[in-house]
């Protein structure tokens, strides 16, 4: 009776500390789109996926999708970190705040928040410079319209897309002094129909290239349909329009994702404001169309290695803001924060920018 | 504002406003029978992933609409056998509906989400199409636009001018005289609702295979609720549907229009433009009958039983 019960205690031990092993490391992440979109959080997922081939076995991850901007966040993101996440990824600016908060909640837990300005002792944030991808459209939108008018369709009033209508803006200018901006509002992410709605409108003001700041291919695809061009964003699109698509401005979060993943795992991590761009391969041009004239193609290369070496800064100085202050002074650049700040339409762009 | 502007904002209202005339077209021939089917939001989803996949896998779009109005039809069939066969609440089962078709679309089209299809070109008229202005707006859409006002134009005359027009309307009116004189109420109820469900499905097939030829989750962004709205507002009658369809359409393209042109508004109030002008609209077309009330049918959302007698 002794030796059975003393077996039995062994066998209980020793089964517990084979359940207790290495736990994987686990990781979560939240998407304010669908994984489909063929966009934003199409590629965020491509890079959680290569970050866990990358560590084989030794890191798990979980997403969530389709997650609103607002309490529903709060209420994943904190499921996520119950249910034992060590490092969480909220893709979208509207996660700023309810990250902030689950954040204060679980200060054992790492965040890191894409596209925000608020870090705290376990949260980061990290950034696209897509102003250098939007400054080459704008050159390649200036060679290629025709009637000098370029379409936008905005998302919602943030800096970073107030920076990115600016950077088309100026790279169109810096080719093409008639240039004209149509920007409009569709207070959306991903909404295909309210985007095809809005690129119809567009074209039908007399708009011939389209860009985006929203993550489906619904814009290119009416672009397609009107016989208009187009840059798709965040991912490739090319195959939605084979002949309207100018090129792609392609995020790549692999080698983030798995950098930051290592540091925290190795206890490394620090929070801090991460921007990156050309220069660390997080952002590309890809599938630059084969129809496009020589000259066109050969000017968005030399801009983009212009940009990618740092030869050159699209928010460099002097300029000027449409209602006529210096906001960039002569020669000087705008550092980090400063971007992360921009509330002006440069001088040319005949709007007002809606709070 | 050139006449060509003007004609390019008249012919995209029309195609904005198509898919809530053919969801409202469906509801109010449901509706007249005495049927309140609140699950529009769910056989549109439904119809429009089903719609999708067939078009998806087989090449062709005609196959996808077929598909679509078919499973619009199952949908509603379920929901009428709750409804009319177990007599069960008219709002709970529509709104089980509308939450059952969001999910369950959402999770038969997860595969083919952002994927695109081929849908219908656009039919010109010859001839027809070339009048000015009116040429370009009305006869250069695509063949659901067409079979919508086609279809709108059948419901009104059968509403009205014809003996089956009556006896949908009894039914509609007053189950108990109806069944009292022989007509097979139930019967009658099921095919109104069937018919409701059919023209769900081909909404939600003209969503995702002509409006935006994608298949994306939740993609009706609450069409069918306007529908119901529209249907109401309308006061039941097909000529009002049509305007207010239509209408809708323009408010919804003028918020875009109107920013694209440097209109400095806030994007918020112009988004809401669509639903305050339909409102505003429909309340004054229906202003010299609030005497009479809104004209509803009567036993709008009660269970008709046969074994009970008025």
């Amino acid at each position: 009776m002794k030796f059975k019960s003393l077996l039995l205690s062994l066998g209980l031990i020793a089964g517990m500390n084979a359940v207790h092993a290495e736990s994987p490391f686990k990781v979560g992440f939240v998407y304010v789109g669908p994984v489909g979109d063929h966009g934003w959080s199409y590629e965020h997922d491509r890079g959680r996926q290569e970050m866990e081939k990358h560590f084989d076995g030794k890191v798990t991850t979980n997403y969530v999708e389709n997650v609103p901007e607002g309490a529903d966040a709060e209420r994943v993101i904190t499921q996520l970190a119950r249910s034992g996440s060590d490092l969480i990824f909220t893709t979208s600016f509207g996660f700023m705040n309810p990250t902030l908060k689950v954040a204060k909640r679980f200060p054992k837990t790492t965040f890191e928040h894409a596209t925000g300005y608020k870090r705290s002792k376990n949260m980061g944030t990290y950034v696209l410079r897509t102003y250098e991808g939007r400054y080459v459209s704008g050159v390649a939108a200036g060679m290629l319209t025709k009637t000098n008018t370029l379409g936008y369709i905005a998302s919602f009033p943030i800096p970073e897309v107030i920076r990115d209508i600016n950077a088309v803006y100026m790279g169109a200018k810096s080719v093409n002094p008639n240039i004209k901006m149509k920007i409009v509002w569709v207070n959306t992410w991903y909404d295909p129909g309210k985007e095809t709605d809005a690129a119809n409108a567009l074209i039908d003001q007399g708009v011939d290239i389209m860009l985006q700041h929203t993550d489906s291919p619904a814009p290119l695809i009416v672009a397609e349909k009107r016989g208009i061009r187009g840059i798709g964003q965040a991912s490739d699109m090319s195959h939605f329009a084979p002949k309207a698509h100018i090129f792609s401005i392609r995020d790549d979060w692999a080698p983030y994702y798995i950098k930051t993943t290592q540091a925290v795992m190795d206890g490394t991590y620090e929070p801090s404001d991460f921007w990156g761009g050309f220069k660390e391969d997080i952002l590309a041009i890809s599938s630059i169309n084969s129809n496009l004239p020589a000259d066109v193609k050969a000017k968005i290369d030399s801009t983009y290695e212009a940009i990618r070496s740092g030869a050159f800064h699209p928010f460099t100085g002097p300029i000027t803001s449409n209602e006529g202050n210096l906001v960039i002074e002569d020669g000087y650049t705008l550092n980090d924060t400063e971007l992360s700040q921009v509330n002006w339409y440069i001088e040319g762009i005949d709007d007002k920018i809606p709070n | 504002m050139d006449i060509d502007f003007i004609t390019q904002i008249l012919f995209a209202a029309i195609k904005t406003g198509t898919p809530l005339l053919l969801i409202a077209l469906g509801e109010v021939v449901c509706e007249k029978s005495g049927v309140l089917n609140l699950g529009q939001e769910g056989m549109m989803l439904m119809g429009a992933v089903v719609g999708f996949l067939a078009a998806y896998t087989t090449g062709s779009a005609g196959l996808g609409v077929i598909a679509a109005i078919l499973m619009g039809s199952t949908m509603s069939l379920i929901f009428a056998f709750l409804v009319l066969h177990l007599g069960a609440n008219q709002v709970a089962t529509g709104l089980a509906l509308t939450i059952f078709g969001t999910g369950l679309s959402a999770f038969v089209g997860s595969d083919v989400v952002g994927q695109t299809v081929q849908g219908f070109q656009p039919i010109i008229i010859p001839v027809l199409s070339d009048i000015p202005v009116l040429g370009k707006v009305l006869f250069t859409h695509d063949l659901l636009v067409y079979a919508s006002i086609v279809i709108a134009i059948t419901i009104a005359f059968i509403t009205n001018k014809t003996r089956i027009g009556l006896i949908l309307k009894a039914v509609g009116e007053n189950p108990n005289a109806a069944n009292a004189i022989g007509i097979k109420v139930l019967r009658v109820r099921y095919l109104a609702v069937l018919f409701g469900g059919a023209m769900a499905g081909l909404s939600g097939a003209y969503m995702s295979l002509v409006y935006t030829p994608m298949w994306i989750e939740n993609m009706t962004s609450g069409r069918g609720w306007i529908a119901l709205a529209l249907v109401v507002f309308a006061s039941w009658r097909v000529g009002n549907i049509v305007l207010g369809a239509y209408l809708f359409g323009l408010a919804s393209i003028m918020h875009l229009v109107l920013q694209g042109m440097g209109w400095s508004i806030s994007s918020n109030l112009l988004a809401m433009l669509p639903y305050v002008a339909t409102v505003i609209v429909m309340v004054i077309i229906s202003a010299d009958q609030f005497k009479e009330k809104l004209l509803a049918p009567r036993s709008l959302g009660k269970p008709f039983d046969p074994r009970q007698m008025a």
